[in-house]
């Protein structure tokens, strides 16, 4: 199944990619210059890439900033993930409508068209593996989330440089893509090199009658890939399920607690992230009731509320819980971690908590709890 | 056809502008009118109907000895007494007098302050009498304010979340205003609801929902005066609509 009959080749500009998939029908979702970030909303047109930008990322801190000139891909990732496409802020699952002899209950059908995301990074593509155990994984499946998944054409970008708050390196989760993807692009010096990760992305690929890429220029995407990874400042130590299983108690618990604003920014930036809430809402005739989901987060009170009250009401025992579910016991659980390195908590935590270095401060002295 | 539950809306010291959320569900107001019985509601009729009442909505604080005394009375004619908006959740602006001399202001504003009958304080209805539901806001949200009579109707919990104004931002999508334009902003402590207006159109949050549940202003605070705010705007941003909610209030008076 997988042999892709065409070889890469060389795209001279990724808004042709664009418009054919539109051409051909796709809804193309992908990034676009909104409040002064990227976030990823549907293309009109290819004109909506962004080009000429690059950002600047820290704990706390996001900047737009003129980058190298004419690049459309020189930023790294922002504030939104994928998962606001396929697994909904909010979500209807079901209405009910009063009758005289009970009620009826109406599925909330999936709308979903055939799309095509393009500028998926490589820690995005982790990030949906890492959902997928969750919303669909053999023994569970969350129907629409899997009617999403399979109706989407992965266009990925692999990425040229790092952000400062990136460290998938260290997650083993990027900078370059190797699977997960129907198109890759990288970009080069004299275009995209853009290779095929399927059938269906190397048929597109075939019908886009561009030059076939040569030997030099597929060596080349690999040595942009090794530039962007040493580039990488943070990294998350290897052994953090370990240090952070044996150390419930050390004393940088009730440190991080102090600086943490329990805003629950880290969670809903979070690609991986998978929270909810259920609500039902009936109407003030009472005869029409409907069941919402919609995302929640280890950080709110009501998030462990059972009867009498909530289990975790301290700040420190919500961020130790955020933490170690999300780097140690998410490996006990679905095998992996839930950590995919994007650096969104960082970057997008308003006072620039920094996962990385809190595990670093519970490693270096680990003995101390 | 069942009685229906008389409702009552009350004002104290407020702007009538939660009243008004009230009269703004112009889609709702005939089904609102149909599931309850408006007994009480001086800003859209004049048809006022003796207690006792199912449900109260109390508008304003207390800022009168006379309001004192009024409130104890409609409680004691109220099964559910539900406040809405931040005047009688949390005082209102108006409490910014607590931070004041009342007397020193009287005289300088009016001819003759011996006319004026007032408490040196602007407190919410619940320091005054047991409140069953506080519904937060400058003003409520129209939303929110449904689904609390939806869910009252019903007899089930309304779904209020008491999270931060941070959790709007993301589910609408609305980049941080802080982390990418260095824009002081409230959200982080804020209780959500309001419908994500101020950080939609790129302002910061002027935390008119008042304090979420566990804020930490102080960590915020810190990270603010980092961006550049003096302790005096600092202060300030603390000390508005809900400056006597006790959280605000303390980290307002840290920066006095």
């Amino acid at each position: 199944m997988t042999q892709y009959p065409v070889s890469a080749i060389m795209l001279r500009d990724p808004s042709l990619l664009v418009g054919a998939l539109i051409a051909e029908g796709w809804r193309v979702i992908g990034p676009k210059l909104d409040q002064n970030a990227i976030v990823y909303d549907q293309l009109i047109n290819g004109d909506d890439l962004p080009r000429g930008l690059t950002d600047e990322q820290e704990a706390g801190h996001y900047r737009m900033v003129p980058g190298r000139d004419g690049r459309w891909f020189d930023y790294v990732v922002g504030p939104q993930s994928w998962k606001k496409w396929l697994f909904p802020a909010r979500q209807k699952l079901w209405s009910a409508t009063r009758r005289d002899d009970g009620f009826d209950i109406e599925a909330q059908a999936t709308d979903w068209p055939k799309t095509a995301f393009i500028g998926v990074r490589a820690c995005e593509i982790a990030a949906m593996a890492v959902q997928d155990r969750v919303f669909d994984n053999g023994s569970f499946a969350d129907s629409a989330y899997a009617v999403r998944r399979r109706d989407t054409l992965i266009v990925a970008v692999q990425c040229a440089r790092s952000g400062a708050t990136c460290f998938c390196a260290s997650m083993e989760t990027g900078p370059r893509a190797s699977a997960g993807f129907d198109i890759a692009l990288t970009e080069l010096d004299d275009g995209l090199f853009a290779d095929s990760g399927s059938d269906r992305g190397a048929a597109i690929l075939a019908r886009l009658n561009a030059h076939p890429a040569q030997p030099r220029q597929r060596q080349e995407a690999q040595e942009v890939s090794a530039r962007a990874a040493a580039m990488q400042v943070r990294r998350m130590p290897a052994n953090a399920p370990e240090v952070l299983r044996a150390q419930p108690d050390h004393p940088q618990w009730d440190e991080v607690a102090n600086r943490c604003l329990s805003c629950g920014n880290c969670t809903l930036a979070c690609p991986t992230c998978f929270c909810t809430d259920v609500e039902d809402v009936t109407d003030l005739s009472g005869n029409h009731a409907e069941r919402w989901r919609s995302w929640d987060s280890c950080f709110s009170v009501d998030f462990t509320y059972v009867h009498g009250g909530s289990v975790r009401r301290s700040v420190k025992s919500r961020y130790r819980q955020w933490m170690t579910h999300k780097l140690s016991s998410w490996v006990d659980q679905f095998g992996t971690s839930g950590c995919v390195g994007c650096g969104r908590c960082i970057t997008w935590c308003p006072v620039g908590i920094d996962i990385t270095k809190e595990v670093a401060a519970i490693a270096a002295s680990g003995s101390e709890g | 056809m069942a009685p229906r539950p008389k409702l009552a809306v009350w004002k104290f010291a407020s702007c009538d502008g939660c009243q008004l959320t009230l009269l703004d569900c112009e889609d709702e107001l005939l089904a609102i009118a149909d599931a309850l019985d408006i007994a009480q509601f001086l800003e859209a009729t004049k048809v006022a109907t003796d207690g006792p009442y199912d449900v109260s909505l109390v508008e304003g604080s207390i800022t009168t000895a006379h309001d004192a005394q009024r409130i104890r009375d409609i409680r004691a004619q109220t099964k559910t007494l539900i406040t809405i908006g931040a005047c009688a959740t949390a005082g209102g602006t108006q409490s910014l007098r607590n931070f004041a001399d009342v007397d020193a202001y009287t005289s300088m504003v009016y001819a003759h302050p011996d006319y004026i009958s007032t408490l040196a304080t602007s407190t919410p209805i619940s320091d005054h009498v047991k409140v069953d539901f506080e519904l937060r806001g400058c003003p409520v949200s129209k939303h929110q304010l449904l689904e609390l009579i939806s869910a009252t109707l019903a007899g089930r919990k309304p779904h209020v979340p008491l999270t931060s104004q941070c959790t709007e931002c993301k589910q609408h999508g609305t980049t941080c205003v802080t982390v990418a334009h260095g824009i002081p902003c409230l959200g982080p402590v804020t209780q959500a609801g309001c419908g994500n207006l101020c950080p939609s159109v790129g302002r910061g949050c002027y935390g008119c929902f008042g304090p979420k549940e566990t804020p930490n202003a102080a960590a915020l605070s810190a990270q603010m005066a980092g961006l550049g705010l003096p302790p005096r705007a600092l202060r300030d941003l603390y000390r508005s609509f809900n400056a006597a909610a006790p959280e605000f209030q303390a980290e307002s008076k840290r920066h006095d």
